[in-house]
């Protein structure tokens, strides 16, 4: 007996689809206020925001900051809530603005 | 390779990819097992899978079944170190229809790490109650109408349940602590045997709340000790979640549209002070005061 692959998705298949275009708001990182702790990342529930070097601070440590992918993002604006710094505001989209 | 991926279907604000790449980040390269419902919906379309890990979706009520014979099969080939097993099911598909099969699991006593993902009703198809649905919930199956605030029966209290089989490692966590989720995955994995891990994960859809608004609301449930997070090694109660300045239940009822009829029913006040005694009971219970 032959058996052939049946209903078998490659991995991470869903990296085509954008889901980017789903939200009618998109969070804005405001680069001084980042702290690079990473809570924004932990909870993003489009696996959308990674931390990313921008350089050193004053002691010479490497500086990292929150970047948000916004192909993926829909825009459901967690990480502007459990942000305790206060260094992500959500912002109304081009398109939807009055 | 990511273990879980962007572009999966999920509403935004939903809880449950924060639950499973938490879990995952805790497990590492692992086997997973789906039972039908919202997460396999959201991530496992044809030509659409969200998942880096092996994946297999079976039907609504066998994945634990079918976990059970990946683990055994992985036994039986001298392959048990490429990796756990690892199972996602909704709350429907664990305390209703699937409780025959999770139960056999536990009495076999595979080495599979079994994750509930509760969000408190059949949400896939639109919010009707199951077995782990909290009392005074207006769901389609239990509307609030002249006569009934929702539903009469309590949640059903699958670690207690898990417990008695004598499951090795059993928990509650809740999306608002990812990291906590992430820790817990890693220590049941210390353990050979059955797991079980319910996680408390908020539907924005179902519950009817803002997006913005999931976390703090799956942070009141464990605030006011409606949903206490627990862990259990062994059959002993080895850590919870303490709880400061303890908060009523109706901060976490009033953000939520399936309660908001219990402020208007003649009954309401009824239900409201029943959950509040189900707070207080847990607290007493577990000792969260702290």
């Amino acid at each position: 007996m032959k058996i052939t692959l049946g209903a078998v998705s490659r991995p991470l298949e869903s990296l085509k689809i954008k889901t980017g275009d789903w939200g009618t708001e998109y969070p804005v990182i405001i680069e001084e206020n980042c702290k690079g702790c990473g809570d924004c990342v932990v909870y993003c529930p489009d696996l959308c925001i990674e931390l990313v070097e921008v350089g050193k601070d004053e002691k010479g440590k490497v500086r990292k900051v929150a970047k948000v992918n916004y192909d993926y993002c829909k825009g459901c604006g967690t990480c502007s809530v459990v942000c305790k710094h206060e260094a992500i505001k959500m912002e109304i989209k081009e398109l939807y603005r009055g | 390779m990511k273990l879980f991926g962007s572009g999966h279907g999920a509403c935004p604000g939903c809880g449950l990819p924060i639950a499973v790449k938490s879990v995952l980040e805790g497990t590492g390269p692992c086997f997973v097992a789906n039972a039908t419902g919202c997460l396999e919906i959201i991530s496992s379309q044809y030509g659409k899978s969200a998942w880096g890990v092996p994946y297999i979706h079976s039907v609504f009520e066998n994945s634990a079944a079918v976990a059970a014979g990946i683990e055994a099969a992985l036994k039986a080939l001298g392959r048990k170190d490429e990796g756990p097993v690892v199972v996602f099911a909704g709350d429907g598909a664990t305390a209703d229809i699937g409780i025959g099969c999770l139960s056999g699991m536990f009495d076999r006593g595979h080495d599979i790490l079994y994750v509930c993902l509760d969000n408190e009703a059949y949400q896939n198809t639109g919010n009707q109650q199951s077995g782990l649905t909290p009392p005074g919930s207006n769901t389609t199956t239990t509307p609030s109408g002249k006569v009934l605030p929702g539903k009469i029966k309590p949640k059903k209290d699958m670690v207690s349940i898990a417990l008695a089989h004598k499951a090795v490692y059993v928990a509650t966590a809740s999306v608002a602590y990812p990291r906590d989720i992430t820790r817990k995955a890693k220590r049941a994995l210390e353990f050979e045997g059955p797991k079980y891990l319910q996680i408390h994960s908020v539907c924005v859809t179902g519950w009817g709340v803002d997006g913005k608004q999931a976390i703090p609301v799956a942070k009141l449930a464990v605030e006011t000790a409606l949903y206490p997070l627990v862990e259990y090694e062994n059959g002993q109660l080895v850590r919870v979640k303490k709880i400061k300045d303890r908060k009523p239940v109706e901060e976490y009822l009033k953000l939520q549209r399936r309660f908001r009829h219990l402020f208007k029913h003649p009954k309401g006040k009824e239900v409201i002070a029943e959950l509040q005694k189900i707070a207080d009971e847990n607290a007493k219970k577990y000792g969260l005061d702290a």
